[in-house]
């Protein structure tokens, strides 16, 4: 158990910065998850705190040490990796008690601590079999299995579900969070599909090219994002922005009636963010937003219907609900109510608050 | 016959095209052009001195005579000794090396990888001719003549296995060193008991080439040793012509016997061969 200090964390490959000075606390037991794009510096991090990548400046503390120098080994971390790396000429009971290799124990004291493990994985009945005999959640649990006999002070997972298919992903991100649940192991997480990071994360940490953008639990960076990127990085699917202007304390989008909203004191050009959930399909009741738009695509998804517009000059996608698929073609009114606004500044992209 | 199975049959039938018909014709005369001097070699050992020149596949009268003579001939089973020793432990010494160096070169950044790797593999470039003269003096400097050393020496390890090892290596995830590394281990452990078991099949193929070329090496362990006892199996057997008279069928008997370990590699390792030529294809 421990608690893991990034401060100033900076990773640099030649002249290339990858990590530009990160600072961030992860508090013992917690489940952190990293999640930004391809090549924002998330793996690099998770590298860096599992000893695979030299520091090039700043500190990392685990437990309140300095362990910039210590080989990974030293640092008692565990890592599950995104192709499970497990071994193909071992058994499940040997690859999992291989975490146990260097450990000082007796064999039998070893033998115990796979079963256990075995168990807690439901793997018992498969710890004489070869990974090629293995599903892609099975091989999954054992790369688990392997981290978890160490009883280390944090896991650390490297996109580990990105192998397999939708179904087993949401089954294996539930057993990842009852597990944690279970040992209260720090875990630090490392994703770029936000579902996982919104439904696993006690803190999530949205990171793009090398900097952290913002820290939050998973409803606090839904209802706040501090910017376009979090906003629309953040839910499914993403966020819809349509620009607008704020003058004389009112808000003009074009294509759009817009009334009864509280703006902020900022005037001059304005994204505005719409969760598609939020722009539903029909007539408007009352204040909000209005407008109509041309039906260009939909996605019926039973209980209801993404619908994709042109409104204005903008794409949006919408929400239709119940199962009334709207035609091809067709033109729709939409609306989105009082307090489902997220509004930015247009030029530095940066939140200014909600309406 | 049943139903099934006749249908099979012409359905073969109509498959036999022109074209097949001349590839195995081709295909047939090449195995007779390969196979024939065998033939005549396991034949002659069967036939008596007299009958040497009598070029009948199959021996008058076939006799295991020769065998016997060369059996109790002790230095036979001397060069036979020789022979097996040397090729297993040079074809050992290259799975070791080459495997070693080739993991480094493959997985490991350091300053003058790229020039070490093209300097190793620029040796590919001299022919064994060229080599032969500062082996000798090499050799002779340091008193390795005539001994189961300066036979070795040479083969030890190759730029050719440091190649194939590191071509191989390169396949392998570095998932699987990194994994090994948080759990724990050394890098020497890594490579050991992680990383080789991974290129067991290029491992198999160096060590077949390795053992075959060393066990009909010829022209080396011929120009090393003076002794007698030190020869290997192929020297040892040309000797035998090089004795007052040339006796045909003691060359021909050693050398079939000599033939029966590289058939025992070829029929146990058959899979791995047809793999490891695919690779000396594809790689070479």
């Amino acid at each position: 158990m421990a608690k893991i200090e990034l401060q100033k964390l900076v990773k640099e490959y030649g002249k290339t910065r990858a990590v530009h000075g990160i600072d961030l606390t992860i508090e013992d037991g917690e489940f952190v998850v990293f999640v930004g794009p391809s090549g924002c510096g998330k793996s690099t991090t998770l590298r860096m705190i599992a000893g695979l990548e030299d520091i090039s400046g700043g500190n990392l503390l685990i437990g309140g040490e300095v362990v910039n120098q210590r080989e990974p080994k030293q640092r008692n971390i565990a890592m599950v990796f995104q192709n499970y790396a497990i071994y193909p000429h071992m058994t499940v009971g040997q690859n999992i008690g291989f975490g146990l290799y260097t450990a000082k124990m007796t064999k039998a004291e070893k033998q115990q601590r796979i079963a256990e493990t075995g168990k807690i994985l439901g793997l018992e009945k498969l710890l004489d079999r070869r990974p090629a005999a293995l599903s892609g959640g099975q091989r999954q649990r054992v790369a688990i299995g392997r981290a978890m006999v160490r009883d280390p002070v944090a896991f650390l997972f490297d996109e580990p579900l990105s192998n397999l298919d939708a179904q087993l992903r949401a089954q294996m991100r539930m057993e990842i969070k009852s597990l944690h649940r279970r040992l209260g192991t720090t875990i630090v997480y490392v994703t770029h599909d936000q579902v996982e990071a919104m439904t696993m994360a006690d803190k999530i940490v949205v990171m793009r090219d090398g900097n952290i953008l913002q820290v939050g639990s998973p409803t606090d960076l839904y209802e706040n994002p501090v910017d376009v990127f979090t906003a629309r990085f953040i839910g499914s699917p993403s966020m819809n922005m349509v620009e607008g202007v704020i003058a004389g304390g009112a808000l003009s989008i074009e294509g759009a009636t817009v009334s009864g909203f509280t703006l902020p004191s900022q005037e001059g050009k304005t994204l505005i963010g719409i969760r598609p959930h939020d722009l539903v399909v029909g007539e408007a009741g009352g204040a909000g937003l209005s407008a109509s738009g041309t039906v260009e695509a939909v996605e019926p998804l039973g209980s209801e219907t993404l619908v994709h517009l042109t409104m204005g000059k903008a794409q949006v996608i919408a929400t239709a609900p119940g199962r009334v698929v709207p035609a091809i073609g067709s033109t729709v009114s939409v609306h989105a109510g009082a307090g489902s606004l997220y509004l930015f500044d247009a030029a530095s992209e940066k939140a200014l608050g909600r309406a | 016959m049943t139903m099934a199975s006749t249908q099979e049959l012409a359905a073969n039938r109509r498959d036999i095209r022109p074209g097949r018909i001349i590839a195995w014709t081709l295909l047939l005369i090449g195995g007779l052009i390969m196979i024939t001097p065998l033939l005549f070699m396991f034949s002659t050992s069967l036939k008596t001195s007299g009958q040497v020149y009598d070029l009948k596949l199959i021996p008058a009268a076939p006799t295991f005579d020769n065998y016997i003579k060369v059996l109790s001939d002790g230095r036979f089973m001397q060069w036979f000794f020789n022979s097996t020793f040397i090729a297993l432990t040079v074809t050992l010494s290259n799975v070791f090396f080459d495997s070693l160096v080739g993991y480094t070169l493959a997985k490991f950044e350091f300053r003058g990888r790229y020039f070490i790797f093209l300097a190793i593999l620029s040796t590919l470039m001299i022919p064994t001719e060229m080599l032969v003269i500062p082996w000798y003096l090499m050799s002779s400097q340091l008193g390795w003549l005539n001994s189961y050393w300066g036979i070795m020496f040479p083969g030890m390890m190759t730029a050719f296995g440091t190649f194939l090892m590191k071509q191989f290596f390169e396949g392998v995830p570095n998932d699987f060193l990194e994994a090994a590394r948080v759990d724990g281990l050394n890098e020497f452990t890594i490579w050991w008991k992680i990383a080789m078991p991974m290129v067991v099949p290029a491992i198999s193929a160096l060590a077949i080439f390795t053992f075959l070329g060393n066990w009909t090496a010829f022209f080396w362990p011929l120009i090393v040793t003076t002794s007698k006892e030190l020869y290997t199996l192929p020297v040892g057997i040309s000797s035998f012509s090089a004795e007052a008279s040339i006796q045909w069928e003691l060359i021909m008997t050693g050398a079939a016997m000599g033939t029966i370990p590289t058939l025992l590699v070829f029929l146990l390792l058959q899979r791995y061969i047809v793999r490891g030529v695919m690779l000396a294809g594809l790689k070479g």
